[in-house]
C-alpha cells in the first residue's frame, strides 16, 4: 500500500511538468500583448512597454521564460502579476476562500447527492424517485446564473436571510448559498449516478444473498447496496473538485467571492503568465491527490480491488 | 458503532452551517437597522464622521499619480491628492492647491503660484519643488511611468528610451510657492490639463535613497488630498481600500464626512445586488449595470442621477479598407451611407433604456459651453437617421465601384458590447441590403494588437473617455495623425492645422471657432461613426445627503453626508 | 482419506427435465443478441416511445425549422423590442426585436448538434482511453491516465479560449472538438473505474478460465457490463455540453454572432432578467425538454441494456 502511495505521489511529478509547460505555452500562443492591453484604451510609447516587457522577461523566448519560472519556483518564487503583486499573495487571498467554498459545495452535493440518490434508487420508479429525477434534470438544464440569480433575489434581497454579496474574508457562513449555487448541477449529477448504481445493485446477486442471510434491510443497505454503489460516486466527487476550482467563475462573479476561478480568469484573459502558472500548479496539486484519494477509497469500498506492488 | 459516529459528525457539520446562516442573518440585519437608526436620530452629530461605503475596482499598478491610467486607481488618488486644479459638479475648474495659474500672451509659459502653509498628511510641506520633481518622475521615460505622455508638451521631454531626462529643462523653480512651465507648443487647454491625476505633488517621503519611488509609497501612499489612507495596510489586495479624513487638508474639497471606503466588486451586478440591500454594505454605486438599466429608477425612487458623462462612443472603419478611404469619393459615400442607416435614437432607448444620448458631434456635453457649440454643428445631418438617403448613396458608391463583401465591426466581449453592436449591425444589414455583423475578440489584449498593427478586416469599437474636460482631449488622441489612440490611421492635413490653428488662438472664443471648423472636417470624413455619449447612473441609499456626481462620472466623495 | 459414506443421488429421466425442450431449437429463428433483446424489451415500454416522439419533433426543428415558423429569426425590428406576443408572433420579441418563438425552433440546430457531437466524441475517447487504461492497467493505465491527468487539470476556460482562437474556423464544430478535448478524462476516469470492477466479476474470471482472449472478453463482457455508469454520465453531459455552448458563446469564443443557438439567446436574457425573465424561460424550457427526452432514453437504453435490470421487472 505504502509502495503504491509512493509511486503515484511519483507520478505527480510528469503531470506537474507536463500541465505547466501546457499551460505557458497556451498563454503565450493567445495573441496580443499583455502589457499594452494593461493601459486600456490610452496606450503609453512603444518605448515605455518595451521596458515593461522587459522587466517581466516578456521579451525572452517562451521556453526561457518558463525555465525562469521554474527557477523561481524551486527558490520559493511563484513570480509577480503584471501590476507587481507577488503572485504568492494573490494565491494565499484566493485559495483559502476557495476551499471553504469547495468544501461546502463538496459536503451539500456528497451529502445530500447520494442520500436522495439511494431513496430514490431503492424506491425506483415510485413518486420520490420521479420527483427526484425531474429535479435534478432541471438543475442539470438550468445554467448556474440563473440559479444563482434566483438564490440571490430571493435569499438576499426579498428575503433578507442572506447578505446578497460576501464580504472580502468570505467566512464559512456567507459561503454557504453561493456553495449551493455551484454544487447544483454536480449535486445532480451525483443522485442520478448513485440511484442508478443503487437500482442496479440491488438486483446483484450479493444483494440476494445478504437478504437470504436473513439481514437486516438496513444492514443490506448500508454495507452492501450503498458501499458497492459508490465507486462511480466517489470517482465523480474526485473529478468534480477540479471543476469546482475553477469553475466557479460565474458564482463567484454573482457573489462576489474572491476566489481561484475568477482569478484565473482574468489571469487568463489579461495574459498573464505567471499567475496563471502558478495557479494551474497548485490545482494540479491538488487534482493529483484528491484522484489518489479516490483510488485509495476503491480498495475500501470494493474489496475485490487490491493495489499490487 | 464507527458508521453512527460518522453520521453524528455529518450531522453537527449542518447544523453548525445552519447556526452560522441564521447568525449571519441576525448580524446584517441589526447592522441595516442600527446604520438607519443613526442617521435619524443624530444626522447632524453623525455628519462629519460617518464613514461612506462605496464600490471600485483594484488598482492595476501601485498607488503612483504618474502611473495609474485607469479608473480603478484614479479614483483612489483624486481622493488622497490634490492638484492645482480641481473640477466642481459642472465640469468648471477650481482653484485647488493653486492660488493662482496664469498663462503668457501665446500660451507657451504658464506661472504657478501656490496657496502657502499646504502640507502632505505626513506633516511635511507641499512646495514648488513637491511638484516639479513629480512631474520629472513621471516624464522620465527610464522611470516607464503610464502617463508619461501626458508632459509631451513641457520643454525637455523626450520619448526616447536610450536618452532618459531626469529634469525637464521646462520646469523652473521661483521660489517654494511659485514655479512656471514652458511648453514646446501652445496650448490654450494646458489648466484643464492641470487637473489631471497625474500633476499632483509628491513628498520627498515618495523617494527611495536611488531617487525611485519606493514600494511601499506604492501601496501606502501619503497626499495632500482630503483623504489619507487609515493606515499603511489600509489597502487589502483584490477586497479594498479604506480611506479616512485627512486634517492636513483645507482646500476647497474639504471632506463632510469621516472617510470612504471603496470595496471592490468582481462584478457591478453584485456590486447593484450589495446597494439593494441599503444597510450601509455599500451606500453608493457609481455605476449601475446594464441588468438594471430598466428597474434602477423603481428601486431607488428618489437618490439616482441619470446624467451625461465625458464618454464619447463611436466604431472605426480604418483607413486601410478598400472601398473604405475617406479621402475619396466612394469612401466618403460609403460611411455616410452607413451613418444615415444607425438608428441612434431607438438604439438608445431600446437597447441602453435611454442611458446613452445620441451623439451629434465627435465631444461630450459635459464640455462647458457644449450646448451652445456642440450640439448645432454644420453637417451633423449625417448623425441623423435617413434610410433613404442611406440607400441612396450606397447606390452612388456602388455605382463608383461595387463593393459585395461583408461589413463587421469587432469588439472585445469581455467589455459588454455584444448588445448594441448586434442592434448596430442589424440595423446596416437591413437598411443597406448588405451583410454586416460583430465580430468578438475574447480578450482586450488580441483586438488592440489587431489594432495596432493595422491587422482589422472591418471596423471596430472605439470610444474615448476624457482625462480632462476639454474639446482637444477628445480629438488629439484619435484623430491627429499622431494620436496614440488612432487606430483608424486618419490622417488630414485639415484636420491638423485647425487644431494647430485652435491652441495658439487668442481667445477662447477664436479657439472655438477653430475647433468647429476642425469637427466640421471630421463630419465630412467620418474616419469614425459617432454613435453616442454614455451617461453616468448611480444610486444610493436614500440616507446619504448632497450626492452630486463629477463631470468625470464619479461622485464628488468629499461632500457627501450620512 | 475416501469416505465410504455411499450419498444417493436421484436422477429425473430424461424426459422429465426441460432439457428435451432445449434440444428441438428451432433453428429458423434469429439468435438472440444483447441487442435484439434490448430492443424488444424497449418496445413495449410507452416511457421508449414518448422519448422517440420528442427527440423526433426536436429533430424536425433540427432539420427543417420553416415547418414550424416562417418568420425570420435574424430580422430585427427594434421598435418592437421585449413587446409581448402580438398576431404571429406567439412568444413576443427580444431585446433585439426579434422573434423569440423563431428563434426557438431555429436555435435547436446548433445546440442540439454541439450537444450530441460533444458526447459523441467524449464518449468515444473518454470510453475507449477509460476501458483500456483500466482493464490493461500497468504501465499503459499511468500513462494514459497522466495525460487524462493533465487535461483534466488544465482550466477548461483557458483551453478553450486557446483553441477556439487557434482553431481557423469558428462553428458547431470547432465548439464540439474544444468541449471533447477537455471533457474526455472525466468519462475515461468513470469508465476506468467501472471497468476496474467489472473485470472482477466472476464472469470475467470464467471467462479467462475458458481460455478466452483478453480483447475479446473487454468487448464481450467488460465494456457492456462498465456501460451503465458511462450511459448515465453522457445522457446528463449532453445537456451540460448544451449548456456549456452558452457559456463559450456568452465569453465571446462560442458561435459566430449572427449564428441562432439557444446557448447565446439564454446568456442575451441575462440583461433582461429582471425586467423580461420569460425570455430566459423559454430557451431554457426548450434546452429542458430536449436534454429530457435524450435523458429518459438513455435510462431506457440502458435498463435495457442491463439483464439484471430487465428481469426483475
Amino acid at each position: 500500500m505504502l509502495w503504491y502511495i509512493g509511486r503515484r505521489l511519483l507520478q505527480l511529478i510528469p503531470v506537474f511538468f507536463g500541465a505547466t509547460l501546457l499551460i505557458y505555452l497556451m498563454v503565450f500562443a493567445m495573441p496580443g500583448d499583455p502589457i499594452a492591453a494593461l493601459f486600456g484604451d490610452r496606450q503609453p510609447s512603444p518605448e515605455i512597454i518595451a521596458q515593461l516587457r522587459a522587466q517581466y522577461n516578456l521579451d525572452k523566448p517562451v521556453i526561457v521564460q518558463y525555465l525562469i519560472w521554474i527557477g523561481g519556483l524551486f527558490r520559493g518564487d511563484f513570480g509577480t502579476t503584471y501590476s507587481g503583486q507577488p503572485v504568492s499573495a494573490v494565491m494565499a487571498q484566493a485559495f483559502p476562500i476557495t476551499a471553504r467554498l469547495a468544501v461546502l459545495a463538496l459536503l451539500f452535493e456528497g451529502v445530500a447527492g447520494i442520500a436522495i440518490g439511494l431513496v430514490a434508487g431503492l424506491r425506483k420508479g415510485k413518486i420520490f424517485d420521479n420527483t427526484a429525477l425531474v429535479v435534478s434534470l432541471l438543475l442539470i438544464s438550468v445554467p448556474t446564473f440563473v440559479t444563482g440569480f434566483v438564490l440571490q433575489y430571493l435569499f438576499g434581497i426579498k428575503w433578507g436571510i442572506i447578505s446578497t454579496t460576501v464580504s472580502g474574508a468570505a467566512p464559512w457562513g456567507e459561503l454557504i448559498v453561493p456553495a449551493i449555487v455551484l454544487a447544483s448541477v454536480s449535486f445532480a449529477n451525483i443522485l442520478r449516478l448513485t440511484r442508478a448504481s443503487v437500482a442496479e445493485n440491488m438486483g446483484a446477486d450479493f444483494v440476494r444473498t445478504a437478504t437470504a442471510k436473513g439481514l437486516k434491510r438496513g444492514r443490506v443497505i448500508r454495507v452492501h447496496i450503498l458501499r458497492n454503489s459508490l465507486i462511480p460516486v466517489v470517482t465523480y466527487l474526485g473529478t468534480d473538485l477540479g471543476a469546482l476550482m475553477v469553475g466557479a467563475i460565474v458564482t463567484e462573479g454573482i457573489f462576489n467571492i474572491h476566489g481561484v476561478g475568477g482569478t484565473v480568469y482574468q489571469a487568463v484573459i489579461k495574459g498573464e503568465g505567471p499567475t496563471v502558472v502558478a495557479f494551474v500548479a497548485v490545482m494540479v496539486i491538488i487534482f493529483m491527490l484528491a484522484n489518489l484519494l479516490v483510488d485509495l477509497l476503491y480498495a475500501v469500498l470494493d474489496p475485490r480491488i487490491r493495489y499490487a506492488k | 458503532m464507527k458508521t453512527n459516529r460518522k453520521a453524528l459528525a455529518a450531522l453537527s457539520i449542518f447544523a453548525a452551517g445552519s447556526l452560522a446562516l441564521t447568525a449571519c442573518g441576525g448580524g446584517s440585519g441589526d447592522s441595516g437597522s442600527s446604520s438607519s437608526s443613526q442617521g435619524g436620530t443624530d444626522s447632524s452629530a453623525a455628519a462629519t464622521s460617518a464613514i461612506i461605503t462605496t464600490n471600485g475596482t483594484e488598482p492595476q499598478n501601485p498607488l503612483i499619480p504618474t502611473n495609474t491610467t485607469e479608473v480603478g486607481g484614479g479614483k483612489i488618488i483624486d481622493l488622497v491628492f490634490a492638484g492645482l486644479v480641481a473640477f466642481d459638479a459642472k465640469g468648471e475648474p477650481q482653484l485647488d492647491a493653486a492660488e493662482s495659474i496664469e498663462p503668457n500672451a501665446d500660451n507657451t509659459v504658464w506661472t504657478i503660484k501656490l496657496k502657502a502653509g499646504q502640507k502632505f498628511s505626513d506633516g511635511s510641506a507641499v512646495t514648488s519643488d513637491s511638484f516639479i520633481d513629480a512631474w520629472n518622475y513621471g516624464a522620465n521615460i527610464a522611470n516607464a511611468q503610464g502617463s508619461s505622455s501626458f508632459f509631451e508638451n513641457i520643454k525637455g521631454y523626450s520619448a526616447d528610451a536610450k536618452k532618459p531626462v531626469e529634469k525637464l529643462s521646462g520646469l523652473k523653480k521661483v521660489s517654494d510657492t511659485e514655479f512656471t512651465v514652458d511648453l514646446s507648443q501652445p496650448e490654450t487647454n494646458f489648466k484643464l490639463r492641470l487637473g489631471y491625476s497625474a500633476f499632483v505633488p509628491l513628498p520627498k517621503a515618495a523617494y527611495g535613497s536611488d531617487g525611485k519611488i519606493t514600494k511601499a509609497f506604492g501601496e501606502a501612499p501619503i497626499g495632500n488630498g482630503p483623504y489619507k489612507l487609515a493606515s499603511d495596510t489600509a489597502w487589502t489586495h483584490n477586497e479594498g481600500i479604506k480611506l479616512v479624513k485627512s486634517d492636513s487638508y483645507d482646500g476647497i474639497r474639504k471632506a463632510q464626512n469621516g472617510g470612504i471606503t471603496i470595496t471592490f466588486y468582481t462584478s457591478q451586478d453584485s456590486a447593484y445586488a450589495a446597494v439593494q440591500s441599503k444597510n450601509g454594505t455599500l451606500d453608493i454605486l457609481d455605476q449601475v449595470p446594464p441588468a438594471s438599466f430598466a428597474t434602477y429608477e423603481s428601486d431607488f425612487a428618489d437618490s439616482n442621477v441619470n446624467q451625461p458623462a465625458a464618454i464619447f462612443q463611436s466604431f472605426t472603419i480604418p483607413q486601410y479598407l478598400d472601398h473604405f478611404k475617406s479621402d475619396t469619393e466612394e469612401g466618403q459615400l460609403r460611411r455616410q451611407a452607413i451613418s444615415l442607416s444607425i438608428d441612434r435614437a431607438t438604439i438608445t432607448d431600446k437597447i441602453f433604456s435611454n442611458t446613452r444620448t445620441p451623439a451629434k458631434d465627435f465631444t461630450s456635453p459635459v464640455l462647458s459651453g457644449w450646448d451652445t457649440w456642440g450640439k448645432n454643428l454644420a453637417g451633423n445631418e449625417v448623425l441623423n437617421f435617413d434610410v433613404t438617403k442611406a440607400k441612396e448613396l450606397w447606390a452612388q458608391a456602388d455605382a463608383i465601384s461595387k463593393y459585395d463583401g461583408d461589413f463587421t465591426i469587432a469588439y472585445n466581449s469581455d467589455g459588454g458590447h455584444k448588445e448594441w453592436v448586434d442592434a448596430v449591425t442589424g440595423m446596416i444589414s437591413q437598411n443597406l441590403g448588405i451583410k454586416a455583423e460583430g465580430k468578438a475578440y475574447p480578450a482586450f489584449k488580441g483586438l488592440l494588437d489587431d489594432e495596432k498593427n493595422n491587422k482589422m478586416t472591418g471596423a471596430f469599437r472605439s470610444g474615448w473617455q476624457a482625462d480632462y474636460p476639454a474639446i482637444d482631449n477628445f480629438l488629439t488622441p484619435l484623430y491627429s495623425k499622431t494620436g496614440g489612440s488612432n487606430y483608424g490611421r486618419y490622417d488630414s492635413a485639415a484636420f491638423a492645422e485647425g487644431m494647430k490653428a485652435a491652441a495658439a488662438a487668442k481667445t477662447p472664443e477664436l479657439a472655438q471657432a477653430e475647433y468647429d471648423k476642425v469637427q466640421q472636417t471630421l463630419l465630412k470624413d467620418l474616419p469614425a461613426i459617432p454613435l453616442w455619449y454614455s451617461n453616468v447612473q448611480s444610486v444610493w441609499d436614500p440616507a446619504l445627503k448632497n450626492v452630486q456626481i463629477g463631470w468625470n462620472s464619479v461622485p464628488l466623495y468629499y461632500a457627501i453626508t450620512k | 482419506m475416501p469416505s465410504n459414506r455411499h450419498i444417493e443421488r436421484y436422477v429425473a429421466p430424461i424426459d422429465e427435465t426441460p432439457v428435451a425442450g432445449v434440444d428441438a431449437v428451432d433453428t429458423s429463428q434469429k439468435a438472440s443478441s444483447v441487442w435484439g433483446d434490448a430492443w424488444k424489451d424497449m418496445r413495449k415500454r410507452w416511457m421508449t416511445w414518448v422519448c422517440f416522439a420528442l427527440i423526433v419533433l426536436v429533430l424536425l426543428a433540427v432539420a427543417f425549422p420553416q415547418l414550424y415558423t416562417r418568420t425570420d429569426p435574424d430580422y430585427k425590428s427594434l421598435m418592437d423590442s421585449l413587446e409581448g406576443p402580438t398576431e404571429g408572433h406567439p412568444l413576443g420579441f427580444n431585446k433585439q426585436g426579434q422573434d423569440v418563438f423563431a428563434r426557438l425552433i431555429w436555435g435547436a440546430r446548433a445546440s442540439v448538434i454541439v450537444g450530441l457531437l460533444a458526447t459523441v466524441l467524449t464518449s468515444l475517447i473518454g470510453g475507449i482511453v477509460g476501458a483500456i487504461a483500466g482493464y490493461y492497467g500497468g504501465w499503459l493505465d499511468a500513462v494514459v491516465s497522466r495525460i487524462g491527468d493533465i487535461f483534466f487539470a488544465i482550466p477548461s476556460v483557458l483551453g478553450a479560449i486557446v483553441v477556439m482562437t487557434v482553431l481557423p474556423f469558428r462553428n458547431v464544430f470547432s465548439i464540439a472538438i474544444t468541449l471533447a478535448i477537455f471533457g474526455w478524462p472525466q468519462v475515461a476516469r468513470i469508465m476506468r473505474g467501472a471497468v476496474l470492477t467489472a473485470k472482477n466479476a466472476d464472469y470475467v474470471t470464467a471467462s479467462i478460465a475458458l481460455g478466452v482472449s483478453r480483447g475479446k472478453i473487454l468487448l464481450r463482457h467488460v465494456i457492456p457490463n462498465a456501460l451503465a455508469p458511462v450511459i448515465v454520465i453522457t445522457t446528463v453531459s449532453l445537456g451540460a455540453y448544451i449548456v456549456a455552448e452558452a457559456t463559450l458563446s456568452f465569453l465571446g469564443i462560442g458561435l459566430g454572432d449572427s449564428a441562432i443557438s439557444w446557448g447565446m439567446d439564454i446568456s442575451a436574457a441575462q440583461s433582461t432578467l429582471r425586467v423580461k425573465p420569460e425570455l430566459l424561460l423559454w430557451p431554457s424550457a426548450a434546452l429542458a425538454v430536449t436534454v429530457l427526452s435524450f435523458l429518459l432514453l438513455g435510462d431506457v437504453v440502458r435498463d435495457a441494456l442491463d439483464p439484471k435490470a430487465r428481469s426483475r421487472r
